[in-house]
């Protein structure tokens, strides 16, 4: 049963994680969770307003410890990496991982060890290739991998690192990320009501 | 399949459960801390779990083994094996005036309340190399305030005060410190605190003089004084939320009334059972005041 989105994204991210949040139907009620590479002096919490403006669900900067709610779009805090555990948030000021705090990798992989095969990974824009390692371990460990379609990326290199790095579920474009995620979950909701 | 005497049990939570194996490590990662707690003394067994694994499968790899269990097995037998593994989880980074606003509201909105102290203790707990000291003492001295205050600097790593202690950082640093000390509203040139040596800028003696530098486990150390600041940032982020709670209630009973407790950024006393006896002195800073 599916319990957890996670979204990395870089150069060209923002808009890119606008539409992908705004064509999530209001009934999709699982939680969100992006690491979105920041310059590291970038104020904490701009990245959360500017979505907010965009979408309805809540969206929050993550805080240590802080509970994973339904609906809820959460993004990790400039220069910390945002990690996952079964329910919550923790946060590591750990050094970078390949030049990278929030990493998308560090983010993914937890995601990976504390939801298994009920995680959704989505690789959007980017000009780094953070993000290949982690979705591939959510991959193995039998979540879904999606990578956006890096000919109509803003930078390509992210979903080109990722595609070389796993066998992906699908390539989409970013005008029907939002619905693919939607159909997936449907049908784990629909598949957990006939069990 | 009709014996009863030692048939395996169906494992717990099959079918929607994450995979079985994850399920297994835990056990194993459990395993692991406790041994190396009894056999070594080290307690991190009520750390938090995901970055701790992280680290943990680090070691693994880097030792060429595969299992946790086998990494147990060659850190109980190999005490050069437990030093590799106390080095992965020692996280140490830090930086002078990091989150320069956190030091702006403390100059707003501490310091006028220790001008009406005769005499003022502060414990910087989990102090690492002590950047975070020497901000703070520079802070004080500017403020007027140093001569009449005590900083306890503390960290359960001794390598890391012996650094601390001597106050040499990188010098490749400098410009990011000068342009954060700026932030955090200093007030004077920040290069007049250090001298550029060939090994780094090492800091002025006067900084550290009201210093105590000690070794001090928040796991299992009690309180040494009463204070009327406690800073704690990026320390209780590494703990599970059992342990944060402990370490709360440590911080609540060192400190004295109207004492604060400052956090970092992303940490928070809600949720901690200690909550309803601070208020917020500056919500978005984590700067608490003690109330009773
Ligand atoms: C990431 S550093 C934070 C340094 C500094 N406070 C800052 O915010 O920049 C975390 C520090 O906590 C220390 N630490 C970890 N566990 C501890 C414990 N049980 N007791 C005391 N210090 C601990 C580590 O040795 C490390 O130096």
């Amino acid at each position: 049963m599916l319990g957890l989105v996670v979204v990395g994204a870089s150069w060209g991210g923002l808009q890119a994680l606008g539409r992908v949040l705004s064509d999530l139907p209001r009934e999709f009620d699982l939680p969100v969770v992006i690491a979105q590479h920041r310059h590291p002096g970038s104020q904490e919490g701009t990245l959360a307003q500017l979505l907010q403006k965009q979408i309805d669900r809540p969206v929050l900067e993550a805080e240590d410890k802080l509970r994973i709610e339904p609906r809820h779009v959460y993004v990790a805090p400039p220069d910390y990496h945002l990690l996952v555990e079964r329910g919550f948030f923790a946060l590591s000021v750990d050094d970078r991982v390949r030049y990278a705090r929030p990493s998308i990798d560090v983010l993914f992989e937890s995601a990976a060890d504390a939801y298994g095969d009920g995680v959704i990974g989505i690789i959007l824009t980017g000009a780094n290739d953070d993000g290949a390692r982690g979705l591939a371990r959510i991959k193995e460990l039998g979540g879904v991998a999606l990578i956006q379609d890096p000919a109509a990326a803003v930078r390509r290199a992210m979903p080109d690192a990722a595609i070389a790095a796993t066998v992906a579920d699908a390539i989409l474009p970013l005008e029907d990320i939002g619905l693919y995620v939607h159909e997936l979950w449907v049908r784990s909701s629909g598949a957990r009501e006939t069990a | 399949m009709t014996s009863s005497v030692g048939a395996p049990r169906e494992p717990a939570g099959t079918g929607e459960r994450p995979p079985a194996r994850d399920d297994l490590e835990e056990i194993e990662l459990s395993l692991l801390l406790e041994g190396v707690y009894r056999q070594y003394g080290f307690d991190f067994r009520e750390y938090a779990p995901a970055s701790l694994r992280r680290r943990v499968w680090r070691r693994i790899h880097a030792e060429g083994l595969t299992t946790v269990s086998a990494l147990q097995d060659k850190l109980l037998h190999d005490q050069a094996c437990m030093e590799r593994l106390l080095l992965d989880l020692s996280i140490n980074v830090t930086a002078m005036f990091r989150d320069p606003t956190f030091y702006v509201a403390f100059r707003d909105k501490v310091v006028p309340a220790l001008r009406t102290y005769p005499f003022t203790r502060i414990w910087v707990a989990g102090c690492s190399t002590g950047e975070e000291v020497y901000s703070l003492a520079i802070l004080l001295q500017e403020e007027k305030l140093y001569d009449r205050t005590r900083i306890y600097a503390t960290d359960i790593n001794e390598a890391v005060l012996e650094r601390a202690r001597g106050g040499v950082f990188p010098l490749d640093k400098m410009r990011e410190y000068t342009q954060n000390y700026i932030k955090a509203g200093g007030k004077q040139a920040f290069s007049e605190y250090y001298l550029a040596k060939y090994d780094g800028a090492q800091f002025q003696r006067s900084l550290t003089e009201n210093v105590v530098f000690a070794q001090h486990n928040l796991v299992s150390d009690r309180s040494f004084n009463e204070f009327n600041v406690i800073i704690c940032r990026n320390v209780m982020i590494y703990f599970d939320r059992t342990l944060q709670d402990r370490v709360h209630r440590l911080f609540y009973e060192s400190l004295a009334t109207f004492g604060v407790l400052g956090l970092g950024h992303k940490e928070s006393i809600r949720f901690s059972p200690h909550e309803g006896g601070y208020e917020e002195l500056d919500p978005s800073e984590k700067l608490y005041r003690r109330i009773d």
